[in-house]
């Protein structure tokens, strides 16, 4: 056991925090702004299936559609594609020779309801099985019950057993509570060495916010200053549209600066928002909306 | 001018060698040649540069339809005047339209009007003022979009304001003393509470339409008739509201509005058949209002300027107190009587918060106020311009240290970058004077006594922001501010239900809620 106690995190006013982020939903990216951060968010987007029902060939199905989203076009490839761990070997295979990661979601997601060495095992068998980033979820009930070392030890735990691996620690914003919450949270993973930290599982009724991506933005904000550490941010569940995308992206600009406007920092969780992507990018083309037919649903 | 500081803006060297001041450019892309790597502790910034920058999006005028011409708006007909003068868009200089002078003439003919159609106004049965009340606020809702444009080409502020503030507020106001029309003897129990009679309004340029809305729509409810003046800068959505008036079948005489300036507003103030005057200016107008009205009968508000102070305690959410601070004096280009012109920090969190400043000062954007994506936009006329810089260069000579936004400001039109200034002393001009524009002192205290009594140190006294995150610490605070409204962990939020209103030279009399009912009524 590790003697971590939580430093002093700054208090978050939730009305406050919430105007603070609708002011970017005002933002109105159009023409070139549009076009660019189509491509900006494209290549950020973590592609995910999570389903009991997926498959090697979904799984196949849904790399490809990540490494040429639209074909005839200019649109880049995403960023990752997000499994299961059993599904890991299969994305990598498909996907090699390219630049798009696996990611994988370990640590008995969603709930994290699992004993510790299991939970070990399993980002251990992942990574083996070729996983180039790991999805962890934090133990909720320790970080509720105010058990803070024991959530920092196991994140410490798990970022060590990921070995070369990127640790994307998930806080599952919906279900610790208040904004104060969520920054404490940020504030453990990122002390306990998460690469990047991430809203939500996408698995219960509320993912990603945006104020809870703002405060924990500002976290990561404060201890780039603090300690010239990077940490990224990935947002995840609940943004579905390419509007909503950029709002997302404005608020990293003007929180974070150019430095995290990249899919190294910054990534989005998401399954249906690319092809409402790829709609954009088409009517930026051509100049008018096309069917949903006209774009594969993989 | 005799007073040195009031001199033209002197050049840098003049400025270096006879004050220690100091100037700091606030580069929101200091870094942008370089990597943005991991830095050595001191070069370590945040770094607000071009990797993806936001396409202009101005706002079409194409939906907005105005006259070049405009005339007095009398009995519900427009009547043409003399001594016509332009009204002036400040962020291209170009002229919208112009509009005659009200002379002592044309004034009595307004109030006159006004005293014809007040017995059958003040008769009607509350519900049925009510409705047209109602009907005002859903034409505005109606034209929100047209008049949000027309009143960004006349005032200057930007569209995101004009549409998400001005236009939902005027609007709401409208709404919500429509509601008041046939209540108004539960609003006082106990007495009947008769209208007043004519009511002379004259309103400022910062909130054209707004303003209009906060005079006309109580005096309206509490069954007075109104001659409204306003701003000789800004007639242009008072034209389109008296448009709405004629589409809302008001009856002719309710609502008049006559053009011009100070010797206008005079004219109508002592207007020996005007029983109410009601103004929202500068302290100096409402000084000489209050004097020229000495031993009449008629009864006055004022809201008038200030210098309100946002205090922030250790103990505040930093960056969401960073918004408010931010909000408070940049707001409609710190155009606003209750704009939080001064700072006060706790010298224990000063450097944190002050940092904090600066970053969010970088990422604000100045320019067209009609781009949807525009912060700050023109300052409301060469006068104001004049005077934001004369007070500025007067902060510098005085020693205070300030800092800027480096950034690009249009060729035409007026504008002027965001600006703070630090190591400002209670005593320096920037600390006591309402600049009227974005333009922010930062002090620090000790003690939350000491806060108080800073905040407290001015002439005016109309608002005030607390920021803590301890309940009973804001309650206390609050209770001790000599401000007619102060804001917890928020800032220039506004509402028709809140009372608005000053203390000291910032005026009396509020404006708003069942409070704001009383300056037009008589309840005794």
């Amino acid at each position: 056991m590790s003697t971590y106690s939580l430093p002093h995190v700054p208090a978050v006013d939730q009305v406050a925090a919430e105007m603070r982020a609708k002011s970017f939903t005002t933002r109105s990216i159009k023409t070139t702004a549009k076009a660019r951060a189509l491509a900006i968010v494209t290549s950020m987007i973590d592609l995910t299936t999570l389903e009991g029902s997926d498959t090697p060939d979904k799984v196949r199905r849904l790399c490809r559609k990540g490494l040429q989203p639209l074909v005839g076009s200019d649109v880049p490839p995403v960023a990752a594609i997000c499994v299961y761990p059993t599904m890991v070997a299969t994305a990598k295979e498909e996907l090699a020779g390219s630049k798009v990661k696996v990611a994988a979601v370990a640590t008995a997601f969603p709930s994290g309801q699992s004993f510790l060495d299991i939970r070990l095992a399993e980002v251990r068998d992942t990574v083996d099985a070729g996983a180039d980033e790991i999805d962890m979820v934090i133990n909720r009930g320790a970080f509720l019950a105010g058990d803070y070392a024991r959530v920092y030890d196991e994140i410490a735990d798990v970022k060590e057993a990921c070995g070369h691996a990127h640790l994307k620690v998930i806080l599952e914003t919906g279900e610790i509570g208040p904004l104060d919450q969520v920054r404490k949270a940020s504030q453990i993973a990122i002390d306990a060495g998460a690469d990047f930290i991430k809203t939500s599982t996408g698995k219960i009724g509320s993912a990603a916010t945006m104020p809870v991506t703002l405060v924990m933005l500002e976290a990561i904000r404060d201890e780039y200053l603090r300690t010239g550490r990077f940490v990224g941010m990935k947002p995840a569940g609940g943004i579905r549209t390419a509007k909503q995308a950029w709002h997302y992206l404005a608020m990293v600009k003007e929180t974070l600066g150019d430095a995290w406007l990249t899919p190294d920092l910054f990534r989005i969780g998401a399954s249906s928002l690319l092809n409402d992507v790829l709609k954009q990018w088409r009517k930026l083309e051509t100049g008018c909306y096309q069917s949903d037919d006209y774009f594969s649903k993989d | 001018m005799t007073d040195p500081t009031l001199e033209a803006p002197a050049s840098d060297a003049e400025l270096s060698s006879t004050a220690p001041s100091s100037v700091t450019r606030i580069e929101p892309a200091a870094a942008a040649d370089t990597d943005p790597s991991p830095q050595t502790d001191s070069a370590r910034d945040l770094l607000f540069g071009d990797l993806w920058t936001y396409a202009p999006a101005p706002e079409s005028t194409a939906a907005c339809r105005y006259e070049s011409r405009y005339g007095h708006f009398i009995d519900n007909a427009f009547v043409p005047g003399r001594d016509y003068f332009p009204s002036v868009n400040p962020a291209t200089e170009e002229v919208l339209c112009e509009v005659p002078t009200a002379d002592r003439r044309i004034v009595n003919r307004a109030v006159e009007a006004a005293r014809r159609a007040f017995p059958r106004w003040s008769a009607l049965p509350g519900r049925e003022r009510g409705k047209y009340l109602y009907r005002i606020g859903r034409i505005l809702q109606e034209k929100a979009r047209e008049i949000a444009i027309l009143e960004t080409l006349d005032n200057g502020k930007p569209i995101k304001e004009t549409r998400d503030v001005d236009l939902p507020l005027a609007a709401a106001h409208f709404l919500y003393h429509a509601g008041w029309a046939d209540k108004l003897e539960y609003a006082f129990p106990g007495v009947t509470p008769r209208p007043i009679g004519v009511a002379g309004q004259i309103i400022p340029w910062n909130f054209p339409l707004l303003m209009a809305a906060w005079k006309i729509a109580p005096a309206l409810a509490c069954g007075n008739t109104v001659v409204l003046k306003p701003a000789e800068t800004t007639p242009l959505s008072a034209m389109k509201l008296a448009e709405i008036l004629l589409e809302a079948d008001l009856p002719p005489g309710v609502v008049n509005f006559v053009h011009g300036a100070g010797k206008t507003g005079a004219a109508l103030a002592e207007h020996p058949d005007v029983d109410k005057v009601a103004f929202t200016g500068s302290t100096e107008v409402g000084k000489i209002l209050q004097r020229q009205l000495a031993g009449s009968t008629k009864r006055l508000t004022l809201e008038l300027g200030g210098k309100g102070a946002n205090i922030v305690f250790e103990d505040a959410a930093l960056d969401q107190a960073i918004e408010g601070v931010i909000q408070g004096i940049y707001f409609n280009q710190g155009h606003v009587c209750c704009a939080g012109s001064r700072l006060l920090v706790q010298e224990s969190i000063a450097a944190t918060f002050l940092d904090k400043l600066r970053r969010r000062v970088a990422t604000l954007r100045v320019g067209d106020p009609l781009d949807k994506n525009t912060d700050l936009g023109a300052i409301h006329s060469k006068e104001q311009l004049t005077k934001i810089r004369k007070l500025v260069e007067g902060g510098r000579r005085e020693g205070a240290s300030m800092h800027q936004l480096a950034c690009d400001l249009p060729k035409k039109g007026f504008f002027f970058a965001p600006t703070y200034f630090t190591d400002v002393s209670q005593s320096h001009r920037i600390a006591q004077e309402e600049i009227f524009g974005p333009v922010l002192a930062v002090q620090t205290f000790r003690t939350p006594q000491e806060a108080i009594e800073k905040a407290n140190n001015t002439p005016y006294g109309l608002s005030a922001g607390v920021w803590t995150d301890k309940g009973s610490k804001l309650f206390a605070t609050a209770r001790a501010l000599d401000a007619g409204v102060v804001w917890g962990n928020t800032f220039n939020r506004f509402d028709p239900g809140s009372p608005f209103g000053g203390f000291k030279e910032s005026g009396f009399g509020r404006e708003g809620g069942r409070h704001g009912l009383l300056a037009y009524l008589e309840t005794t």
